[in-house]
Formats: structure tokens, C-alpha cells, sequence
């Protein structure tokens, strides 16, 4: 036994480089003889582009290059593509318009992209862009989504209405008929407050061509290099993939906002060409704020309908959601084949039906942001239930339980194209009860009433798709490309490995945990193995990471891989140990003769692979190192349940959280600790969501929230410790069992804390408030309360 | 160009710097430690932080010139060859760190609490870390690390 495989919490590979200020980020790397860029983005929502005057900017000692969205047009530069097809009710598809990288006619949101100055220093480029100057004609901005339904300003021309797609799921008519049966009907009205990634790291890029061989190079901060490769080359700038190697190096941490493919990405790399030196772009926070995808912004009124004991009769969801000026990578599956297919959620809700329509604002774009539209369905589903269970005068934990989804039940077909493997949410529910003492909670409430504080409890169930994904389901719904994953296992002479892994690791610690897969697979210590990511010269291709998608599809290409490795191995020392293949077994790291004491160490099978004297060479070649793609036969079900306890002081309207309990169910843990710090991190930005963190644009498409002293990121005295553990079922469609856990916490997590307010607050006859609960809000919510009205 | 000299983890050095070189810029783009980042350009992401003469300071919000004669240490200066600081094996023992961006300030920022508070609760250490933004953490398990770390340099 190594004691480094499948279970074991060792501490992290990644540590000793962060932690002695020697990662390599990209703005940490610099290329010889680079240049720098600057950006020109709009001042304006919505402007058309009557005249750009790069003279004064081009006369700028130490500039190289002034080049405009008319020069990208007169070179055939495509525009950013979408990844994902959906087609409206009628079966029509969703408005594409064009999303030019540097714009020609027209600017479309704060931040959008104009012009590229490159100059020898970065001040330089800076200075040169003051000098452009662009002549702008204002348009009125369209910025909620109502407005932008409803008035005559366009966003793209060739949009009537602003509506990117309309789209349903679900039986209407079985719907409408469970609530013509219903004896109650619950309905609400619910906003998905927008946010702001926030990865500490802001995106940036180094783009370089070689004139000698045609080659260009592009490092840059994204989860994803294949699809970054894929996407612009093929579809932006027609560079053939053997032309084209992208390099994302460490990344500071992602969250959705760095899969997609940007304007900057394309920029830059089509003006290396044209300068023929490095030019190296690195965003300034104010420009992360404006121009990175932003996340959720939905409005949504839904309806349950129930019998008279309380079980769920059916569903209704009319879904609004804003995708901003340009649809983005991904900005179309989030708010439908994310979102809409997990409202079942828990519970066996035998009709639902939903419609969401999309709709393009002048604002940045709104694309995945961790949990990517099950944190949506999660907070829709949680704060109804909770409703209902008020509105019926039942308990919230009991309404759950009642018409919760069983563990004998599974596989469970939902009526929204899911089927749900495998899963135990009343014993992870039963567990987080336990934990939060939630029989107990009664006394604490009257303890706290003394102390002049409001008390509250709520809870969040919740299940969730992750390990994206199935490709041939995937290719149904209208994704446009393949979701599976590729690994090579490349096992060296003397027998230490190195894994190459399309996935990325910004934070994740693949380069720990999927070490453990290959200790365990080999029986060889963890430090023996070497991962290696994120450059498309190296690894064969990948899909990248994002949806929880890397343990669960990159892990089990990874365990195939290996598998082919000892069943090549088995070859070579049933040869040499002169024995039937059939005869070899393998077990902690040795090649053993069934029945006999002969036995080889894996590292004398690899010398002997790659010194092949005594060999089967008439058998198989030599050299120990294999290739294998994996795509899954289903998602995989995370789920669990959170249970949130807050103290609001009802003089100041501040939310204290006192305990914060999340049990989750996220299949087969590699490594606890790292499960529970994926766990800690997701329940920090869905509790930010919940009380801290909300977009703000005023009317004229100006963002307001544009930097930290606008935009509340969580602090660490904002936040408890929190009370995380695992309870799984193990994993029904993949091999290694896992689930996935990076999105769990910003799922589960924000309905608890809003249930706990609200919980805090009935007393006073409050039913409703919007998420950032920030103390404003809440202490305006506490003086227009009913019962404070009726004191007054 | 003004020239600037100090003293950056024990060695001298010294260079001529645009008057509007920030401390930060001096450090990653002159002489090549980058290990020290740049998150914000509002100075409240605390990726910067560094410490000069002594105190925890964000290099964003001095100019290198501000520095000059000073001794300035980053978070290159702090392991003892391979052999990490105490506070550094103290994150890396309590997962204090994800994708590893803040993780410099953090561990700079933390060793100042530390030399004003050996002893913090975690109250204390939660409310010093008001400058230090996390994105992956929760702070859960920086916490933890720094509370451990106070602990083993109180030995």
C-alpha cells in the first residue's frame, strides 16, 4: 500500500510553487522582445462608430501599432462564436448576431472593444489610447430586460425585440391540468441578482507568431486550451489547429469566467502577425469588472401546485434571462439545458413545464458562473418550497421529506428530460438536520430574542448536473461539440509516470488528486507522477475544465489509460516471467505468477518496455505509454443538503451566519481535504450571492458596481467556519464513482441563507426579500414590515 | 529617471524607474519576483502585500521611489532554501491555499498579524484579513493556517 491513492487527504503537489512566489502566471511571464498592449474599450452602453482617428495614438514615440475593428473586417476576421444551438418554441433557432472582436459599426456595452494600441511599455499603450478619438453616436441603452422586450431600441438590428431565443421544456398541457386539480397553488417572484466572477487573478494573454514557421502561440488565462484553440482558430482567425498551440500556465482561478473565448484572445493573436513581436495584454481589475462574463440575472414567477396534504401536484417557471450585449461561449445552455432540466429538484413533482426567454441588453455578457444555472434552479425550488410550506402551515423540513425523491426510487426519471442515477437525499437531509440540531433550534430563537437579536433557520435540498457531459446528449440539446475527455499516460523507464490531462487545474489541485488515481492504478507512490496540463502542444486534446467535469470525465480517461497500460505490462512480464498472460496477476505495484513466487515491481515491467532485449516484440511494440478518451453515459448527481442559521439585529438590519451545516453527497472522495476545501470555497460565493454580492448598471448601461469599492466581495469576517461533510452514494455513470463537488456549495447554499432570513424575519410578517440581503435591505425590509407598519 | 535603491530580500539593488513606477511594478517587472501579484487596481485585494521595513504594506499603494533605502521583503524572501516558513508549511499542512494567487499577500499579511498578536483568535484573524481577498477559499481554511502558524513560530 502507497497510502497515497483513492482516499487519502496528502497534501497538495501545487503548494511549494504558490507558496515560495513561484507559479507562473501568465502576466509572470514575459517573452523576448514583447510588446504591450492596451485596450480602447467604449465610455458607452450604446453608440454607433461614425469615425475612429487613431493618428495621434500612431505618432506616439514607442508605438508600434494602432489597429481598429475596420482593419480586423478588412482581414476577414470572424466573429466570437457560440457553442450551444437553442431553437425556439416554433423550432426555430436562436438569434446569432455577430460578435466582432473589436467592434466595427457599433459598441454595444461599457467595455466593449475598439481599438488595440501596441507600444513598447505598457504606460506607453495607455497613454497612446487617450490620444484616439472616436467618434461616437449615442443611442438610448436598453438595460433591464422588460425595457429591452418591450421598447423599440435595438441592440443588434437583426434582433426584433431583443429576444435572443424563446424556449420550453416540459408538458404544458399536463401541467395545466395538475393545477386545475390542485387545492393549493403557491406562487412567487424571484430576481437572480447578477454577479461578477471575481477570479483573483484577471485575465490576460501573450500572443506570438513566428515568421519562420507560421507558428503563433498564444498563453492566456482559460480553463479550456483545446476549445480556446478550436473556437479561434477554426471559427475567428481560420489558423489551422498544427499552427495554433495555446498555453494556459497557472491560472488564479476561473469560476466560469475564464472558459470562454474572448475578444482580447483574438485580438491579440491576430496583431502578432502583423507586428511581429510578443505582444503581452494583461486586464486591470476595472476592466475584469466590465468585460469578464458575468453570472445568473434571471427574473422569474413560478408556480406550485399541491393537493390538499401537501404532495407536489406540478410545476409552472417563466423564466426572463439576460445574456447582455453578445451571446458568449456558453451564454445559451446556461438558462435552458443547465437550468430548466433540475426542476424537479428533490422532489417527485410529476408535471412541470418552463419556458425561459433570453434576452440581449446593453450590458457585458452573462455566461456560466460556478453552479451555471443549477444555483437558479436550486434557488427558485428552495425558496417556493419554503413558501409553500409556510403558506400551508406545515413545517419546511417535513414538506420536503414528504415529497422528496426516495433512495429506492432511483434511476429516477424527471419530467424534464433527466434521469437522475443514483442518490440519497433524505439520509444526507436527515444528517444535515442532525448536524444543525434543527430540533433544538426553537430554543436558540427564544435565546437570541433576549439578546434583542432575530433568529432564523433555513434550509436548501438540492440536487444537481455536473460531469459535462455525454456528448451524444449533449450534441442533441445543440451543443456543438463533444464533451467527453482525453488523457495519456505516458509511464517513463524507470517506471515514474507523467499524465497528460486535458482538463486544467486553476485551483482544483488535479495536480494532487489525479496523481492519487494513478498511485492507486499503479500502486506506485503519488510522488512518482508527474500531471501535466494546459498546453495544447503537449496534451493530445481536451474539453478543459468547468461543470465539475474533471474528476468525473478527465478522471476516468485517466483510469482507462492507465488500464491499458497494465494490460500491455501483463504482456511483457508474462513473457519474461515465461507464463501465461492469462496467469499474470496485478496488485500493489507487482506483476505476479498465479500460483507461484514469481513477481516483477512495475518499474522492472517499464525498463523492460523500453529496454526490450528479453521482449515480445513479434507481440506488441515497445514502450509502456497510452492514450484514451473517456465520455460519459450520463451526467453525474451531486446533491445534499444545507442548513443555514443566521442572527439578524434588527436595529442595524446585519445577518450574522452563527452556523452554516452542508452535507453533501458527491460520490467517491479521492482526497477529503481537497473535497472540503471545494466544499468551503462554493459556499463563500453562494453565501456572497445571498448577502453580499449583487451587479448594478444605472439606466444609461454605466456599471456602477465596477470595482471593489462598489462590488461587496465576501471578507473573511463576513463568513463562519462552516460545518462541511461528505455523505455519498457512490457514483452510478462512471467508473471511478465520483460525482463532482466544485459547484455544490454555490448551489445549495444561497436559498438556505434567504430561508433563514426570511425564517428570522416572519415574525414581523416579512415573506419576501431580494438576494444581496445586504443590511440595508434588510433593516428597509424590517421598517416597511407589516407588523411595523401596524405598530407605527 | 529618478534611481531607486533598496534592499529586497537581504540583496541590494538599485535602478532607474519612471517616476510612476509603483513599489509593485519595481518588484515583478525590474527585478523579476513575481511571485508578488497584482489583483485590483483599487488597493484592496491585498495579492500585493509585501513588507517594508518590517510592516505588512500593499506595494500598490507606494511608488518604488517612496521605498527608497527601505527593506522590502516578499514572499521569495521567506523559505529557508527548500525548507518552507513556518507560516508557509502552515497553509500548505491546512489546504490554505487553491488556485494560489492570494496566497502571497496572505501568508505576508499574516505573518504581520502575527508579530503585533502572537496569540489571535479566530475573530482577530478574520477581521486583519479585511485587505486580503480570497475567491476559492472561503477563508475557512486560511484561517485555520494562520492560527496553526502563530502557533508554531509561538512554539
Amino acid at each position: 500500500m502507497t497510502g497515497t491513492g483513492i482516499g487519502a487527504s496528502i497534501k497538495r503537489v501545487e503548494d511549494q510553487r504558490f507558496l515560495t512566489g513561484n507559479g507562473s502566471y501568465t502576466d509572470d511571464i514575459n517573452r523576448p522582445g514583447q510588446a504591450f498592449a492596451w485596450i480602447l474599450r467604449s465610455p458607452h452602453a450604446h453608440a454607433t462608430i461614425n469615425s475612429v482617428d487613431t493618428s495621434g495614438a500612431e505618432a506616439t514615440p514607442g508605438v508600434i501599432a494602432v489597429l481598429t475593428g475596420a482593419d480586423m473586417a478588412a482581414d476577414g476576421v470572424g466573429g466570437l462564436p457560440c457553442g450551444w444551438q437553442i431553437h425556439n418554441k416554433d423550432g426555430s433557432p436562436m438569434a446569432e448576431p455577430a460578435h466582432p472582436p473589436l467592434a466595427v459599426s457599433k459598441v454595444r456595452y461599457v467595455g466593449d472593444q475598439v481599438a488595440i494600441v501596441i507600444a513598447e511599455t505598457r504606460d506607453v499603450a495607455r497613454d497612446a489610447a487617450e490620444l484616439i478619438e472616436v467618434d461616437y453616436g449615442l443611442l438610448p441603452a436598453v438595460v433591464d430586460m422588460d425595457s429591452a422586450l418591450a421598447d423599440g431600441t435595438l441592440v443588434h438590428d437583426d434582433v426584433p425585440n431583443n429576444r435572443c431565443f424563446d424556449w420550453e421544456i416540459g408538458e404544458k398541457d399536463t401541467v395545466d391540468a395538475a393545477f386545475a386539480d390542485a387545492q393549493h397553488v403557491v406562487s412567487i417572484d424571484l430576481v437572480n441578482n447578477r454577479l461578477i466572477p471575481n477570479a483573483m487573478e484577471p485575465r490576460a494573454a501573450i500572443a506570438e507568431f513566428d515568421r519562420s514557421t507560421g507558428q503563433y502561440t498564444l498563453h492566456t488565462t482559460t480553463q479550456n486550451p483545446h476549445v480556446i484553440r478550436l473556437l479561434m482558430g477554426a471559427f475567428v482567425l481560420q489558423i489551422p489547429e498544427h499552427k495554433l498551440r495555446i498555453v494556459a500556465p497557472d491560472v488564479g482561478g476561473g469560476f466560469g469566467s475564464k472558459i470562454f473565448h474572448y475578444a482580447e484572445e483574438a485580438i491579440l493573436t491576430w496583431a502578432a502577425a502583423k507586428v511581429h513581436v510578443p505582444i503581452k495584454w494583461t486586464a486591470e481589475r476595472s476592466e475584469s469588472f466590465a468585460t469578464d462574463a458575468h453570472g445568473r440575472d434571471h427574473e422569474t414567477h413560478a408556480e406550485l401546485a399541491l393537493d390538499a396534504d401537501g404532495n407536489f401536484l406540478g410545476l409552472r417557471v417563466e423564466t426572463k434571462a439576460n445574456v447582455g450585449s453578445y451571446l458568449s461561449t456558453f451564454g445559451s445552455s446556461v438558462p435552458t439545458y443547465l437550468y430548466a432540466t433540475l426542476l424537479a429538484g428533490v422532489y417527485t413533482t410529476p408535471a412541470i413545464y418552463a419556458e425561459v426567454q433570453t434576452v440581449f441588453t446593453n450590458t457585458a455578457p452573462v455566461d456560466a458562473y460556478r453552479g451555471a444555472g443549477r444555483p437558479e434552479c436550486t434557488y427558485l425550488l428552495e425558496r417556493l418550497v419554503t413558501k409553500a410550506a409556510r403558506q400551508l402551515g406545515m413545517d419546511p423540513a417535513e414538506l420536503r421529506k414528504q415529497n422528496m425523491i426516495q433512495s429506492d426510487q432511483y434511476p429516477y426519471q424527471t419530467p424534464v428530460a433527466l434521469q437522475y442515477d443514483c442518490g440519497d437525499t433524505p439520509a444526507s437531509f436527515e444528517s444535515a438536520l442532525k448536524v444543525a440540531d434543527y430540533l433544538g433550534f426553537e430554543k436558540r430563537r427564544a435565546a437570541a430574542e433576549k439578546t434583542g437579536k432575530l433568529r432564523g433557520i433555513g434550509i436548501s435540498t438540492y440536487v444537481e448536473a455536473c460531469g459535462i457531459a455525454p456528448s451524444a446528449v449533449a450534441g442533441a440539446l445543440g451543443a456543438r461539440a463533444g464533451l467527453y475527455e482525453s488523457a495519456q499516460v505516458r509511464v517513463h523507464p524507470t517506471g515514474s509516470v507523467t499524465v497528460y490531462t486535458g482538463t486544467h487545474n486553476h485551483g482544483q489541485g488535479h495536480e494532487t488528486t489525479f496523481a492519487q488515481l494513478v498511485s492507486e492504478s499503479f500502486g506506485i507512490p503519488a510522488d512518482q507522477v508527474e500531471i501535466s496540463h494546459g498546453d495544447t502542444d503537449q496534451v493530445q486534446f481536451g474539453m478543459g475544465t468547468y461543470g465539475s467535469r474533471s474528476l468525473a470525465v478527465g478522471g476516468p480517461a485517466i483510469l482507462k489509460a492507465c488500464n491499458k497500460v497494465i494490460d500491455k505490462a501483463k504482456k511483457i512480464a508474462a513473457h519474461i516471467m515465461e507464463a501465461d498472460v492469462s496467469d499474470i496477476e496485478f496488485a500493489d505495484g507487482k506483476f505476479t505468477v498465479a500460483g507461484t513466487d514469481k513477481e516483477m515491481a512495475f518499474g522492472e515491467v517499464s525498463l523492460a518496455a523500453y529496454v526490450p532485449h528479453n521482449y515480445p516484440i513479434e507481440e506488441i511494440e515497445p514502450g509502456l505509454d497510452e492514450n484514451a478518451f473517456y465520455d460519459p453515459l450520463n451526467f453525474s448527481f451531486p446533491g445534499g443538503a444545507h442548513i443555514c442559521e443566521v442572527e439578524v439585529d434588527p436595529e442595524t438590519g446585519n445577518v450574522e451566519i452563527i452556523n452554516f451545516t452542508a452535507v453533501d453527497d458527491v460520490g467517491r472522495v479521492v482526497n477529503p481535504m481537497i473535497v472540503e476545501g471545494q466544499v468551503h470555497g462554493g459556499l463563500a460565493q453562494g453565501v456572497g450571492q445571498a448577502l453580499l454580492e449583487g451587479c448594478v448598471y444605472d439606466d444609461d448601461g454605466q456599471l456602477l458596481t465596477g470595482s471593489y469599492m462598489d462590488y461587496t466581495m465576501p471578507r473573511a469576517d463576513n463568513l463562519p467556519s462552516f460545518s462541511v461533510a461528505t455523505q455519498s452514494v457512490m457514483g452510478a455513470s462512471n467508473p471511478l464513482e465520483v460525482k463532482g463537488v466544485g459547484e455544490v456549495g454555490a448551489i445549495g447554499s444561497p436559498p438556505a441563507v434567504v430561508n433563514a432570513i426570511l425564517d428570522a424575519l416572519a415574525g414581523l410578517g416579512v415573506e419576501d426579500i431580494s438576494m444581496p440581503a445586504t443590511p440595508q435591505r434588510v433593516w428597509q425590509t424590517i421598517q416597511d414590515s407589516s407588523v411595523r407598519q401596524a405598530a407605527e | 529617471m529618478p534611481t531607486v535603491s533598496m534592499a529586497v530580500n537581504g540583496k541590494s539593488v538599485s535602478a532607474d524607474v519612471e517616476p510612476r513606477t509603483l513599489l509593485v511594478q519595481y518588484l515583478r517587472e525590474h527585478l523579476g519576483l513575481t511571485g508578488t501579484h497584482v489583483g485590483c487596481d483599487t488597493s484592496q485585494c491585498g495579492a500585493c502585500v509585501v513588507h517594508v521595513n518590517g510592516e505588512s504594506l500593499k506595494s500598490c499603494t507606494m511608488l518604488a521611489a517612496q521605498a527608497e533605502g527601505a527593506d522590502v521583503t516578499t514572499i521569495e524572501g521567506l523559505a529557508n532554501g527548500d525548507e518552507l516558513h513556518p507560516m508557509q508549511e502552515a497553509f500548505r499542512e491546512n489546504h490554505g491555499l487553491q488556485c494560489g494567487f492570494c496566497t502571497p499577500g496572505m501568508v505576508m499579511s499574516a505573518l504581520d498579524l502575527v508579530q503585533k498578536n502572537s496569540d489571535p483568535s479566530e475573530q482577530d484573524v478574520r477581521e486583519w484579513l479585511e485587505g486580503n481577498l480570497c475567491r476559492c477559499t472561503g477563508y475557512h481554511n486560511i484561517v485555520k493556517s494562520i492560527l496553526a502558524g502563530a502557533k508554531a513560530l509561538k512554539g
